[in-house]
């Protein structure tokens, strides 16, 4: 342990500590803008400088030493912020009343916090043309302030490299190699730039104006669908807690939106789980050599397998995601037990996530209703967006129930927005479908939590399934170059069952999830692993408080198969449920 | 092209073993093109296990880099002291506006490129510009459109 002072408080903290960390232990947030706790400080703003035994130092790269005495802030100090502010500001478009970032950006709050009113300082800030190619997030380098959180986040935590500095010097823009566009990159659409950046630079690609239309139009029915992460989400842009559990509020705004049925993906949740399942246990007893089987319902980690990991393509589970699959039985089943034409049907998805978007438009598979399955996928914070332009008192709302027959789910569904969900929910079933019995300890939590890559063994009456949970893309890695080590030497499989989830945390953290300026949340506000917890524990509590928590006894997903699809893994499940993969090139140009 | 494959493949196979070594293979595609072409980075990248971002990122920080193929007369106007007082800027100002480039840049149809020197050892015939290795002396901006059709005849020479 180390002593210091810190503004005349006696600090012991852990040696390595840096002095940002520990003045919080006394209750001072020293302000920042490049530093996020999810990456190494890269000492670019110089924000967050205080004095060391009188000399100026920053405070988020300077460990705490025995000894040290420490002032965070004085007239002296709060002048050099200001000025360092002031610099910042000369190369940024002063454009916040039009910015979709107004009222929750970092730089903003700093300015209006030091009461930078004017400056004398001329304008240095360049017009760049703005890359929206992915048609997922959007890429605008005039408002960056190349702090260099979302090249990190993208090079080192996702390791994914669409992301990089181009040129130096006041030149310095971010943007794929060479400065190609992001749609000619590796870049996997996953958000996590845009959960991470500070500015307006980098932001989902708004299609709430595609909603507001569809909804106008009275030839059409609009059928919605949330994803569990949203729920427990969305109460953030309302002054709710983290992780404060909405559902029921959320159907009852939607229905004042105008959509005209309310559904919910953890339907589709469900239902992946039955087919999943089903294609693990036929994989395990039947095909070994297709294993490990890895789950599929992240777009991003779909998007980064056909690009990075070619060779495990057999390995992929072909089920399409929750999203997909309510969007296909909507305009198939649905349609049809309704006697609606599916060409006067839109599909609108609410997900925690910008590579849903993506996703809905990937292949010819996505189509296989006979028409686009999903029409418009947005993110949780463009549905709070509509909620507010609608004028709806969100917290006044009643709770409301979701519409039948694709509103149904079970405890096992929602939990597929937090890493370790979808395993869980897999297990609860294939333990069922191997022994035809039904699971005790339904809970596993070796896979539980915010370790990197998590690792178990199941006792299926004597079968033993290892299993194995990544988050993070970048720690996809580790878990396949294991697997392929064993193949290359002969030896026994590490796993049988991979579930990967790009977003550190899961869905819960997804690139399309609020980012609110809460009072009272220390800075800087974003994601951290506190709000990823707090999230992810509002989904695990209703999978505990659930009546029913395995996807096999949904009674609507019974019906569906008695009524409409047949057989789990059957012909028309393959149609309508199932896709395939093909390997893509990193880089199109 | 299969030419140009085979000499950033080269490259990348010579220098992969050895960490930290990105910039002497980026070197030695330059020193034989004139510039980095976004092939040869894509060779380099896959050849040496490194991300093209990681490369565009080196290639783009270091100004002796050059990421297009350079004009092939280069013309090098001096601005030395001497050059510059007996009016160079004024010949300079000639080229930019027949060339229609900057210094520093190259024309679209990479016939030319044009720098600025300072002062290439030949004072006594200020101003001075040297293309390709020629030297002409005592010119005024009336000699810019002679020297460009100069070049341009025995570059067209060359294609034939």
């Amino acid at each position: 342990m180390v002593n210091l002072k810190i503004d005349n408080f006696d600090v012991d903290v852990p040696a390595g500590t840096s002095i940002l960390d520990a003045a919080r232990t006394v209750q001072i947030d020293i302000p920042t803008l490049c530093k996020h706790p999810d990456v190494d400080p890269s000492a670019g703003c110089g924000i967050c400088i205080v004095k060391v035994n009188g000399r100026i130092m920053r405070s988020c790269c300077t460990p705490v030493a025995e000894g040290m005495q420490i002032i965070t802030s004085d007239p002296e100090i709060v002048n050099v912020r200001r000025t360092v502010l002031e610099l910042i500001l000369s190369n940024h478009p002063n454009e916040c009343l039009n910015c979709i970032r107004s009222g929750h950006c970092e730089l903003q709050d700093l300015t209006n916090t030091f009461g930078i009113r004017s400056s004398n300082l001329p304008s240095l800030n360049k017009k760049y043309e703005i890359d929206d190619s992915t048609h997922s997030i959007v890429l605008d380098p005039s408002k960056c302030i190349v702090c260099g959180r979302c090249v990190e986040v993208c090079q080192n935590q996702q390791n994914v490299w669409a992301l990089s500095y181009l040129n130096r010097g006041l030149a310095t823009k971010i943007t794929a190699a060479g400065g190609i566009k992001l749609a000619d990159s590796p870049c996997i659409k996953c958000g996590q730039c845009s959960a991470h950046c500070p500015t307006g630079a980098i932001v989902e690609y708004d299609e709430t104006q595609k909603v507001w239309d569809m909804l106008a139009d009275p030839e059409l029915v609009t059928i919605v669908q949330i994803a569990p992460a949203v729920r427990v989400a969305i109460g953030e842009e309302f002054g709710y807690d983290f992780g404060e559990n909405l559902t029921g509020k959320i159907y009852a705004a939607l229905r004042r939106l105008g959509f005209n049925k309310i559904f919910d993906t953890n339907f589709g949740a469900d239902l992946t789980i039955i087919e999943e399942a089903t294609e693990f246990v036929r994989r395990f007893t039947k095909e070994p050599e297709s294993l490990p089987m890895f789950t599929s319902c992240c777009p991003a980690w779909v998007d980064m397998l056909e690009k990075y990991h070619q060779d495990m393509i057999p390995n992929f589970s072909t089920c399409k995601s929750p999203q997909s699959m309510v969007g296909a039985m909507a305009k198939t089943y649905y349609a049809e037990k309704n006697a609606i034409d599916p060409a006067k049907i839109r599909v609108i998805s609410v997900m925690p996530c910008t590579a849903k978007k993506w996703e809905i438009v990937r292949s010819e598979d996505m189509r296989s209703s006979g028409f686009q399955d999903v029409d418009v996928s947005i993110t949780t914070r463009e549905l709070a967006r509509m909620i507010k332009q609608a004028g709806i008192n969100f917290r006044a709302l009643p709770e409301e129930k979701a519409d039948n027959p694709l509103g149904e789910y079970s405890g096992a569904a929602t939990i597929f927005g937090t890493t370790g969900g979808v395993m869980t929910a897999a297990l609860r079933t294939a333990y069922f479908y191997i022994t035809g019995e039904e699971l005790e300890n339904i809970d596993f939590k070796e896979i539980d939590g915010l370790e990197g890559v998590k690792e178990a063994e199941v006792d299926i009456k004597g079968i033993k399934v290892r299993i194995a949970v990544a988050h993070g893309a970048g720690n996809v890695e580790t878990v396949l170059n294991r697997i392929r080590e064993a193949k290359a030497n002969g030896e026994e499989l590490p796993y049988h069952f991979v579930e990967v989830m790009a977003c550190r945390g899961g869905c819960v953290s997804g690139g399309g999830q609020p980012r609110v300026m809460m009072p009272g949340q220390p800075k800087p506000r974003g994601i951290t692993d506190d709000i990823r917890k707090k999230r992810a524990q509002g989904l695990l509590n209703e999978d505990l408080q659930a009546k029913n928590r395995r996807s096999h006894h949904n009674e609507s997903i019974k019906t569906l198969y008695k009524e409409y699809l047949g057989e789990p893994n059957g012909e028309k499940s393959h149609h309508l449920l199932h896709t395939h993969y093909e390997p893509r090139r990193k880089y199109s140009k | 092209m299969t030419e140009e494959v085979s000499l950033a493949s080269q490259v990348a196979s010579k220098w992969r073993k050895k960490r930290g070594s990105l910039i002497m293979a980026l070197h030695e595609i330059q020193d034989v093109k004139g510039y980095v072409p976004w092939e040869d980075a894509v060779d380099i990248a896959n050849g040496m296990n490194v991300p093209l971002a990681r490369i565009y990122e080196v290639l783009t920080f270091y100004n002796f880099f050059k990421l297009d193929a350079p004009g092939k007369a280069v013309i090098s106007v001096c601005t030395g002291t001497a050059c510059y007082l007996k009016g160079n800027d004024k010949v300079l100002e000639e080229f930019k506006k027949q060339l229609g480039i900057n210094e520093g840049e190259s024309t679209s149809d990479r016939m030319f490129h044009l720098q600025v020197v300072r002062c290439v050892g030949c004072c006594g015939l200020a101003p001075v510009c040297v293309v390709n290795g020629k030297t002409y002396g005592r010119i005024t901006p009336a000699d810019v459109s002679k020297i460009l059709e100069e070049w341009k005849n025995k570059l067209d020479e060359d294609k034939e």
